[in-house]
């Protein structure tokens, strides 16, 4: 290669290294605006509202009590409810896909899970009212409207992408692992419980993260099935609300600076202190399961 | 000395197709028991397609079809009523890459026995002890057994997962060039243990490495092209070979 193409090149390498960082820049950026945009509204919050009532309180009665303890709740128990049910039918889907299925059937299930991802919510939600209603309505003598309604959506919404990036996970533990077991004299089974799940953990979490933040952001399907009630759901069937689906109900009838709604300011950016200690929480578990292994 | 010509497996006219393409044609050989038998030749041969046939391992790969027949101890290892997964426990392999789990050195090792159903923490500890001594590995290892086996050298990963199989008490090990990744010394190491497993085990070696096969084996296969040319006793195959064929490899005209 002559100098001159040798100095073009290293002007093209330096040129797209700028690109990059400029683009991870902005992201970032984006990114951390949302936060403080969100918090500085939100924070405002406290100048006519008591914080430790907004944290403790359960009743929600603006503009005169601002207890957002039901919200809190109801968002985190719906997302729990949606990991432990969706979960584990997701891992399994996805073992299955990954490891026992034979070809054919995963070339037919693998492109129809990644289109259930783009399926609106609001068609989610349509399943909820139309097909598990009925049901739950008739089993627990209710209104059927609740938690229970919220959390079993929620957990087919996850579904699409634990199952996909759980696969994708299980695939991309290497042949020779599965090789290996097989050649101890171990089962399918046994490899699958003790090889490959082991081996693939760090993707497997990350499914379940993703999956959680879906649920937890979720604002429109839960909205028409939880009920949409500001108190504590009495029972796991009971009706309550989530601190999405509490900002999409009242931020339209709230004034852009008053209480009210700088307090759905401070419940969005409650969201999303309660997502990231989630993920925070989850990744610090397995970073320590694996360190302890090396 | 009365030599132990007692056969482990025998080999009839074993054929192996791989969807159109004949990968292995009318093998026929005896393997004998507590002898290191190598498989030599070229790439692409068919000498690890054949090894692989000896546990069943070509299972796990699509479109691979096979006649013909090889007697374990006389039974037919494709019978009807075989059970893949105790032919594999007593056929054990060790592979080209060393291949440990992802999980502490005692996990690797107690791998096997605990899939196998052994639960009692001191048996455990015996035989993962035990294992790790007969793979020449325990003295430098006894100190990290709770450690990452991905913290190991390549030299060391292999002989762990020798270790790993000898802790399933196969009777058979079959080797696919299991020093091929490694670095003369730790190759120096594998094949001082195989000399020493051969007192117990039958040993099945593929290897690339023409001096290898010379230095361990007691018999040896010369495979080319799907076809067994030729095989005998280790010293005649390399110093009075019957086949042009096998003399122009092992003088190195090709290869």
């Amino acid at each position: 290669m002559s100098n001159r193409q040798l100095n073009s090149q290293l002007a093209y390498d330096k040129l797209f290294r700028y690109i990059f960082i400029i683009s991870a820049v902005m992201v970032s950026f984006v990114i951390f605006s949302i936060i403080i945009f969100v918090s500085k509204q939100g924070l405002q919050t406290f100048q006519d509202i008591s914080f430790w009532e907004f944290h403790t309180g359960t009743i929600w009665n603006p503009p005169v009590q601002f207890g957002a303890v039901p919200f809190i709740v109801g968002s985190v128990s719906v997302t729990l409810l949606a990991i432990a049910l969706g979960g584990p039918l997701g891992l399994a889907g996805a073992i299955f896909m990954a490891k026992v299925a034979p070809p054919w059937v995963r070339e037919i299930m693998r492109p129809a899970t990644d289109l259930f991802v783009g399926i609106p919510s609001v068609v989610y939600g349509w399943v909820g009212l139309t097909v598990f209603l009925p049901i739950i309505s008739k089993y627990t003598s209710g209104p059927g409207f609740g938690l229970f309604l919220a959390g079993v959506i929620l957990a087919i919404m996850i579904l699409p992408t634990v199952i996909s990036i759980s696969e994708d996970a299980l695939r991309a533990v290497p042949k020779s692992l599965e090789a290996g077991s097989y050649a101890l004299g171990a089962t399918r089974w046994q490899t699958i419980y003790r090889v490959l799940i082991p081996a693939s953990l760090p993707g497997l979490v990350t499914a379940l993260i993703l999956g959680m933040a879906r649920a937890i952001g979720e604002t429109m399907a839960v909205a028409m099935v939880i009920g949409n009630s500001p108190q504590l759901a009495g029972s796991l069937f009971g009706p309550t609300a989530t601190l999405t689906t509490e900002i999409i109900l009242s931020m339209g009838q709230t004034p852009f600076g008053s209480p009210w709604n700088n307090a759905l300011f401070y419940m969005a950016f409650t969201l999303l202190m309660i997502s990231l200690s989630m993920i925070l929480l989850i990744k610090f578990v397995v970073n320590r399961r694996l360190v302890n292994e090396q | 000395m009365e030599v132990n010509v007692e056969n482990k497996f025998v080999v009839q006219n074993l054929n192996l197709f791989y969807k159109d393409v004949q990968a292995l044609r009318s093998i026929s050989m005896e393997i004998m028991k507590q002898q290191i038998t190598a498989l030599i030749g070229p790439s692409g041969c068919g000498k690890t397609t054949f090894l692989r046939v000896l546990n069943r391992m070509n299972d796990l790969i699509e479109g691979v079809r096979i006649d013909g027949t090889v007697l374990l101890d006389d039974q037919d290892i494709f019978g009807p009523d075989v059970d893949v997964v105790n032919l594999r426990k007593r056929v054990g392999m060790v592979f080209q890459r060393p291949n440990p789990f992802p999980m502490s050195v005692y996990d690797n090792v107690a791998y096997g026995p605990r899939i196998h159903g052994q639960k009692n923490k001191s048996q455990l500890d015996q035989i993962v002890e035990k294992s790790l001594r007969s793979a020449a590995l325990w003295d430098e290892v006894s100190n990290r057994l709770f450690k990452s086996a991905l913290g190991l050298s390549g030299g060391q990963q292999q002989r762990l997962c020798i270790a790993r199989l000898l802790a399933v008490e196969p009777e058979v090990v079959l080797m696919d060039e299991p020093t091929s990744a490694l670095d003369p010394l730790s190759t120096l190491k594998i094949e001082e243990l195989l000399r020493d497993l051969k007192n117990h085990y039958t040993i099945v070696i593929v290897t690339h490495n023409m001096q290898q096969a010379a230095r361990v084996s007691d018999s040896t296969a010369f495979f080319l092209n799907g076809d067994m040319v030729e095989f005998g006793p280790t010293e005649t195959l390399f110093t009075r070979p019957k086949d042009q064929r096998t003399e122009d490899y092992i003088t190195g005209r090709f290869g």
